[in-house]
């Protein structure tokens, strides 16, 4: 067997990466692991003492509202993943599909522009909208609908999730679908697939890893947020990030906040990581 | 006659009057920079709105001090903060009352020199010798303001007659339209007096502490939402919220001075009174002016602010305050019955025992209490 070469190192190419590399270990990698050395530490007088116990651990993970919070999140988040790519398909698969070259440059710019004002402002504006007194229900009552709430509701979080999350999702959707080779899609049309079978065997296919991409940032975004739950949800049955916000509140309880945020990374890690997968995870017999 | 001449500079600009102005200010510089420099700044610890102009800017003027405000929300992030920070920090400390004895265990506070301050003018006897605030004979927090916690209610959904118990949280019409302020002390506090806790309503053995987490429990199907500072409010103001538990004539005072329908009451099983003091910072070097404010804040014209201020609003604590706030703003007054002989004054609730001091659980953990309070949002 012949020995492997022997790599050089190549300092021209370790210059280029090296600051991406001091970024992942200053911004990333420290502070990840300053929060899990912080979750074994104590809390005394309103004061985190260094130590290395396992009692955070086990306080939070034996209580009830701990995974009660834990599975509402992961089923709040992922309701609201299915959503935003149910409403975003159409509109991304006419962008890219039906749109000339200019409209879809125009329609990704003005998706892009909610996020030049405050996440937080756009969500306070739903208060106008969504109250009993608010638009929406002025307009049901034309029709003599309603007043339904809305606002306080898993609904309104869901408006929340999607004022976040909506605009991301159909920009890489129709980055996506806009890629595919149009000729394909045509050739499927003209051997007489209809166009929901189009659709379903050609385009989704192709588009598989961007529209897999496009649910994880919906869900990691979701599945983080705060601003939402807590505004438009009215902290009814709360999220995990709102668990965080109630124990740093209540006695000053970092350690256990950080026992929260670990196990939510821990949790995205893993759908990240099979949602990665799953994207580039190749078909039986292609190469 | 001649005509008289325009010597204005800044009429007629000429290269030689210019000189003089920039000579002027060049020279004038270093004494005005200096004059600004002699500024003091006080580090004040407090909740929202106490550092705010419409409290602080006349004092600030008339002292040639800057308040510089660290707010917080709440005993424990109060503590926190404190903790975390260097001796020194913080000249000047606002706290809940019932924190006072905490800060001073810690020794976070300077002892107060009683004799500085108006004793003699103070509404009632229990604020002379309020629990916490003096430790061995010592001095260590005086208390400056307060309010009261109840029923707070939308008038359009609740009477008045059914806003004299708490009964009214469970009122049919309002499923779905309680809301809470998201804290547990109050909330609960308020459930303990529903059960008849009286004056042991922090006081609770094991199976006074179940009956109030069952009641609180019954409650759940009411509520609307649980709230910040800023949600409670908009949840009253748009009408999503129809009836308010945990709070007080602190916010709805100011909704009604917007014209919102809404009230707060002492129901017939009693509130709770949340008292704010004044407290100097240990390793404070400006202990003096510090001190110097706690008098303002005591004096007629700061208990006037005190009371109007627009954060939110406290009653007066002090005789002097009350007759400067009856003659300067008397539909305030009246509007929180700070008034002789109103049915809801609140200096006739002590008096009459329906109004007991917010304190901590004697008998469970602050901990206990706040895992039930998580348990109870997530049920």
């Amino acid at each position: 067997m012949p020995a492997r070469p022997k790599r050089k190192l190549d300092l021209f190419a370790l210059t280029w990466r090296l600051p991406i590399i001091i970024w992942q270990l200053v911004f990333f990698v420290g502070p990840v692991v300053f929060m899990i050395a912080m979750s074994f530490f104590l809390v005394k007088n309103y004061r985190m003492t260094e130590a290395f116990e396992f009692v955070n651990w086990s306080k939070m993970l034996s209580r009830g509202y701990f995974w009660d919070s834990y599975w509402h999140t992961i089923f709040i988040a992922a309701v609201s993943t299915v959503c935003a790519m149910l409403i975003a398909f159409p509109a991304a698969f006419a962008l890219a599909f039906r749109a000339s070259d200019s409209t879809r440059r125009w329609a990704i710019f003005l998706l892009i522009i909610p996020f030049f004002t405050s996440y937080l402002v756009r969500t306070f504006s739903w208060f106008v909208i969504l109250s009993e007194s608010g638009v929406v229900n002025a307009m049901l009552s034309y029709i003599g609908l309603g007043p339904y709430t809305m606002l306080n509701t898993n609904f309104g979080t869901l408006v929340g999730y999607m004022t976040l999350t909506l605009p991301l999702v159909v920009i890489l959707q129709t980055v996506t679908m806009a890629n595919i080779d149009k000729t394909l899609v045509e050739a499927a049309r003209n051997l007489g697939c209809s166009p929901l079978r189009t659709i379903w065997q050609v385009i989704i296919p192709l588009s598989k890893t961007g529209l897999i991409i496009a649910a994880i940032f919906c869900f990691i975004l979701s599945f983080g947020d705060f601003v939402a739950p807590f505004y438009l949800g009215g902290s009814q049955q709360p999220t995990l990030p709102i668990l965080i916000l109630d124990t740093t509140k209540s006695g000053q309880q970092w350690p256990r906040a950080a026992v929260v945020a670990i196990m939510m990374m821990g949790t995205l890690f893993a759908i990240a990581f099979t949602g990665i997968a799953l994207a580039y995870r190749k078909r039986k017999g292609a190469k | 006659m001649t005509k008289s001449k325009n010597t204005s500079i800044l009429s007629a600009p000429s290269r030689r009057g210019l000189l003089k102005i920039g000579g002027a200010a060049v020279l004038t510089t270093p004494f005005v920079s200096r004059a600004w420099a002699q500024t003091t700044e006080i580090n004040m610890l407090a909740w929202y709105g106490h550092g705010e102009p419409d409290v602080v800017a006349e004092f600030e003027a008339a002292n040639n001090v800057k308040f510089v405000p660290k707010y917080y929300a709440g005993g424990d992030n109060m503590l926190a903060l404190i903790a975390q920070s260097p001796p020194g920090t913080y000249d000047i400390i606002l706290s809940d009352a019932e924190f006072v004895q905490q800060l001073n265990l810690a020794g976070y506070i300077e002892p107060l020199e009683a004799a500085d301050y108006p004793f003699d003018d103070m509404l009632h006897d229990d604020f002379k010798q309020f629990p916490g605030h003096w430790a061995d004979g010592e001095l260590y927090s005086m208390m400056v303001r307060g309010g009261h916690l109840g029923v707070s209610y939308n008038k359009n959904s609740v009477t008045e007659e059914e806003a004299q118990s708490y009964s009214c949280f469970w009122k049919p019409e309002l499923e779905g339209k309680v809301g809470h302020f998201d804290w547990h002390l109050p909330n609960l506090g308020m459930m303990s007096l529903y059960n008849g806790n009286g004056a042991g309503l922090w006081d609770l053995d094991d199976a006074k502490w179940d009956a109030v987490q069952e009641t609180t429990m019954s409650l759940r199907k009411q509520v609307g939402g649980y709230f910040d500072y800023g949600g409670t409010f908009n949840g009253l103001k748009n009408g999503e919220m129809q009836a308010m538990c945990g709070i007080g004539d602190w916010i709805t005072g100011v909704l009604e001075k917007d014209g919102a329908p809404v009230a707060s009451t002492i129901p017939k099983e009693g509130g709770i009174q949340f008292t704010e003091s004044y407290s100097i910072g240990i390793g404070s070097e400006k202990a003096d002016i510090a001190k110097k404010f706690i008098q303002y804040m005591l004096s007629p014209v700061g208990q006037v602010k005190s009371a109007q201020m627009a954060a939110y609003p406290g009653f007066c604590v002090t005789k002097g305050g009350r007759a400067a706030l009856i003659e300067a703003d008397p539909a305030e007054a009246k509007r929180s019955h700070q008034m002789e002989g109103m049915a809801n004054d609140p200096i006739a609730l002590i008096n009459q025992g329906r109004i007991h001091y917010r304190d901590i659980p004697q008998q469970q953990d602050l901990e206990d209490w706040n895992d039930f309070w998580s348990e109870y949002k997530n049920s």
